[in-house]
């Protein structure tokens, strides 16, 4: 093949991986637009139930853990837009607006991936650049595959703007020319291994997000319940019954399921995640018993490998331990992600080991 | 929806007063067992940490904690933490020579780090003491509830509650009664289509009948508890077999040349390393001759240029008694002979040198391995000339596959193929010191002792040779010739020097089990996180003239899909019982003279 057609094609994805990136940023921001909106539009709404409040019973309906009931009820309509059909769900003008460009984002960057892989005459996940390259791909897919499910529009900026960083870090530290693949590499549990390795990192990514959410909600729901309190305290002491506006977060937060529904969403993907992770460690050792001769060795990839699949075994574990359901299971998830991310990009790039395959010199 | 919540329902729903001492007949028999701090158990008052035990009491107290949640949850986490550091500071299991420069590089640390077992974090004492601890704690986990799932597997589905309505995913229908059915006959009827609808679900089905109203009380899953205990007991198999095939397992390095043979016995070894049970005189007899190696490397010019690749060696292997057969070992691709795995690990030159006395008698001649120090394969090697010359002669040497100079003078190798090979050597006379019976390596020379001619540091440059020339040793003591190995008539110096490569054959008895283990463990993972653990009623209460028919579903464990379930339950038998009712009107109805305008208005 005439080597300058080979490289076209691979400027050709690089091309489409940067309008990929541009388009995903303006995703991004439109999806923080969304979010702003949904805060600014529940903030009007919190001021109108005080007037009505104010206006109507003066205090005396809206009793005892008044803020509280409004609270699950805001909740439970959020639990069921999550679940609701992609017809019925509510009209957020600049969430569409997000998802229609992070499906076009995609488009390109599918694409890019794609011509990435014929131009290399291989599978594109091959050296840092490559691994990168398509783990964001997989990121945003199983984003959107899940959105005909649940509506997950809330984690959109969060998806975006993490793809946008570190697919942009990749293309502009990690970029490297293709090579011919290295003796190792050359096995078909490349392409298992490496794929479902993504494709875990992927449900652990969405995982981690609502992780956090959830973590969110907690303390708003907590605050919530403390204000019902004290206001309960404050009426029967008598010292009048002015309602208190306590800060709880940002606004769009009353947009969302409670942390209960959000945390058993987050196990969901974490246990889906698990299972990938678990075959990637099976797969991580059979492949090393063909291509080093034995099955596992604690190179320090192995071994993140390992802390990681350990960590979400404790996530399980946590959950259902009493004491640990809700927020501790939820920072197990975060730091389970954050492990995910250091072996991704520190391993590769600083520890020495076995898997030098990141292409960098 | 949690599980904990469930529960609240159900205590809700039954009548029953809500302790947990309610014996076998609660509706929570049958339950998989749990450690008493899991999620879902309810809070035992203090009777963990009740201070006035005897020695039973203590060691009861301890298990009862080493088994529980917590204490699992905790020796998890330590094991990640734990696992850490391995990654951080080179291992000698993994990366002996990492070891050994960080020895030289942190001369006051390495010491202290090495007391930590910081160099063996995977053997080190406080590394095993966790993971040993959380295989008991497993395994005091997995036996009780191993027990109670065996009993749990052959118990009856508990008692109707009497409040269905309490649960959170119930729903209820009301069926008419055809005339001409008795409100008990079609109660009959609907119960027993809810008992074979179910049944055919894959419930396990049991009737309560309460006055005049009949249920039936079913539950499902419990492949989930069976599958989650197959996947723990798996881990600890996982362990054992890890454990126990290490006893079992030898592996050894070997070079071999082309056109030279390794037989597979202690001797021809350059390294062994057995497993505690491995009989070292038992090895499988058979022997592999190295025909060629092979190895392609990107033309320069291209991106990678010189990158090796394709690397085969190309074997004729023979078992004892059998025929020679010709096979090949690639990377990924071990051969496979008689049990043992063949593992092609490196490569490099071996430059045929002969020495000759100054009389012209050959004292040596051997081809001679060289280790490759880069990626253009710049080789070092040394050849150790003991008897036959006055005095003993050390060479040591470069081997450039495509030689070219460095700014600094010195040379170096620009393309790891043949296409300007050549060997400078440095020599040395005296004493080799091979003489005391103290192992020495064949791939360096230590020149105490010795009095070097050439190179650097002498007035004689270093002895350059292309292959097929000879020169002078200094001092008189004979020539040396690096041999040329083309076949006779070639052209170029491409097969000019001979290849090696170095294998390693490994005999890992246990590894199969591992393997076997860990697909039972993911096998019973995929069925303990997706078979949901659920029960469902349906309870049918005749009416006047309509049935009450409820439906109630009540999650055990994480079940996302109860709701969806449950209406389809009720949908499907609703419109079956519907069905069935409307047949039984008509069958009455044949009864009837044929001009009854209502058939079965006046019952017999
Ligand atoms: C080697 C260490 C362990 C690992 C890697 C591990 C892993 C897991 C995983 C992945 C699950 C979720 C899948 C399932 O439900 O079957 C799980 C569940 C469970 N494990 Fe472990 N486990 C370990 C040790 C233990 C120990 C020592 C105990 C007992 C104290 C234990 C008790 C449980 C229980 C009760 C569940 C069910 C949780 C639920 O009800 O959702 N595990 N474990």
């Amino acid at each position: 093949m005439p080597e300058s057609s080979t490289l076209s094609l691979d400027s050709i994805s690089v091309l489409l991986v940067w309008t990929a990136i541009a388009i995903y940023a303006l995703a991004f921001v439109a999806y923080s637009v969304d979010l702003a909106r949904r805060s600014a539009a529940a903030v009007d709404e919190q001021d109108a139930a005080l007037k009505r409040e104010l206006v109507g019973a003066t205090g005396s309906r809206e009793g005892v853990g008044a803020s509280m009931t409004r609270l699950r009820a805001e909740e439970d309509a959020a639990e069921k837009a999550l679940n609701a059909a992609p017809g019925q769900r509510p009209r957020y003008m600049w969430a569409r607006i997000g998802t229609s460009l992070t499906v076009l984002g995609f488009l390109f960057h599918v694409a890019g991936d794609v011509t990435r892989g014929i131009a290399a005459g291989r599978v594109p996940w091959s050296n840092m650049y490559e691994f990168a390259l398509t783990g964001t791909m997989l990121v945003v897919g199983v984003y959107l595959v899940t959105l005909i499910r649940y509506d997950l529009r809330f984690l959109g900026s969060f998806i975006t703007g993490l793809t946008v960083v570190l697919l942009g870090a990749s293309a502009l530290a990690f970029y490297v020319e293709i090579t011919p693949l290295m003796d190792p590499l050359k096995s078909v549990w490349l392409v298992i291994h490496v794929f479902v390795a993504s494709l875990a990192t992927a449900l652990f990514a969405l995982a981690f997000g609502l992780s956090v959410l959830q973590l969110m909600q907690g303390r708003r729901e907590a605050k919530i319940a403390l204000a019902d309190r004290d206001a309960a305290a404050a009426r029967s002491a008598g010292t009048g019954d002015q309602v208190a506006t306590v800060k709880t977060g940002p606004g769009f937060l009353r947009t969302l399921p409670s942390a209960d529904a959000l945390e058993s969403l987050a196990y969901r993907f974490a246990i889906l995640g698990f299972i990938f992770w678990t075959f990637t460690l099976i797969a991580g050792s059979i492949w090393a018993n063909d291509a080093w001769g034995r099955y596992w060795g604690f190179d320090t990839k192995e071994v993140w490998t390992f802390v990681i699949w350990v960590l979400y075994a404790g996530y399980i574990h946590a959950r259902a331990t009493r004491g640990w359901r809700g927020a501790r299971s939820a920072w197990l998830s975060i730091i389970g992600f954050t492990a995910v991310l250091f072996n991704f990009t520190i391993v590769n790039m600083f520890f020495k080991g076995l898997h030098a395959y990141s292409g960098l010199s | 929806m949690s599980r904990s919540r469930s529960d609240e329902e159900l205590d809700a729903a039954t009548d029953a007063p809500a302790s947990p001492a309610a014996a076998t007949d609660s509706p929570n028999a049958g339950d998989p067992l749990r450690p008493s701090d899991h999620a879902d158990s309810v809070a035992a008052a203090s009777d963990i940490s009740n201070p006035k035990l005897g020695v039973i009491g203590w060691i009861r107290w301890g298990w009862r904690h080493l088994t529980s949640m917590r204490t699992a949850l905790v020796l998890l986490l330590l094991l990640a933490i734990a696992a850490i550091p391995g990654s951080l500071v080179p291992q000698r299991s993994a990366d002996p020579n990492g070891v050994t420069q960080y020895f030289t590089d942190n001369p006051d640390l390495a010491p202290i780090l090495d007391n930590l077992s910081l160099f063996d974090v995977y053997a080190s004492p406080w590394f095993s003491a966790i993971y040993i601890l959380l295989f008991i704690s497993l395994i005091g986990c997995v036996i009780p509830r191993t027990k109670h799932h065996w009993k749990a597997l052959r118990a009856k589905p508990p008692r109707t509650p009497a409040r269905l309505s309490r649960l959170g995913d119930y729903a209820s229908e009301s069926i008419d009664v055809p005339i001409g059915v008795g409100a008990d006959a079609a109660a009959e009827r609907a119960v027993e289509s809810a008992r074979v609808q179910l049944k055919a679900a894959g419930y396990r089905v049991e009737r309560f009948d309460q006055g005049s109203s009949r249920s039936i009380s079913a539950e499902r899953g419990y492949l989930r508890e069976t599958g989650n205990l197959v996947f723990h007991s798996a881990l600890v198999g996982v362990l054992i077999a890890v454990g126990v095939g290490g006893g079992f397992t030898h592996t050894g390095q070997s070079v071999i040349i082309e056109g030279r043979t390794f037989v597979n016995t202690l001797l021809d070894y350059a390294s062994f390393n057995p497993g505690r049970f491995v009989d070292e005189e038992q090895l499988s007899p058979y022997a592999m001759t190295l025909d060629k190696f092979d190895v392609t490397y990107q033309p320069a010019g291209t991106v990678g240029a010189g990158q090796a690749g394709d690397f085969v060696a190309h074997l004729t292997t023979q078992l004892a008694g059998e025929e020679p057969e010709q096979n090949d070992v690639r990377v990924n691709h071990p051969l496979e002979i008689a049990g043992d795995r063949v593992y092609l690990m490196g490569n490099g030159y071996a430059p045929t040198i002969t020495i000759r006395d100054e009389a012209g008698d050959v004292v040596f001649s051997e081809s001679v391995p060289f280790l490759p120090q880069d990626t253009n394969m710049t080789s070092l090697g040394v050849v150790k000339v003991p008897d036959g010359l006055s005095e003993q002669l050390g060479l040591v040497g470069f081997f450039y596959p495509t030689q070219a100079p460095l700014s600094t003078g010195a040379f170096t190798s620009a393309y790891p193929a043949l296409v300007n090979p050549v060997l400078s050597l440095d020599v040395y006379v005296g004493d080799l010191g091979i003489n005391e019976g103290i192992p020495r390596s064949v791939y360096t020379l230590d020149p105490t002792g010795m009095e070097k001619l050439t190179g650097r540091g002498t007035d004689l440059e270093s002895i350059e040779l292309a292959p097929g020339e000879s020169a002078d040793l200094p001092g008189g003591y004979g020539t040396v010739t690096f041999e040329d190995e083309s076949p006779a008539g070639a052209t170029g110096y491409e097969a000019s020097v001979k290849r090696y490569v170095s294998l390693s054959v490994h005999n890992d008895a246990g590894a199969t089990w591992v393997l076997i283990f860990a697909v039972l463990a993911t096998a019973g993972l995929l069925v303990a996180l997706f078979v949901p653990r659920r029960r469902m009623w349906i309870k049918v209460t005749p009416g006047v003239d309509a049935l009450q028919v409820e439906y109630a579903g009540l999650a055990r464990g994480e079940d996302p899909t109860l709701r969806a379930a449950v209406d389809a339950v009720a949908s499907r038998h609703s419109t079956a019982v519907r069905d069935d009712l409307a047949g039984a009107e008509v069958l009455a109805g044949t009864d009837e003279p044929a001009d009854s305008a209502r058939p079965g208005t006046d019952e017999k």
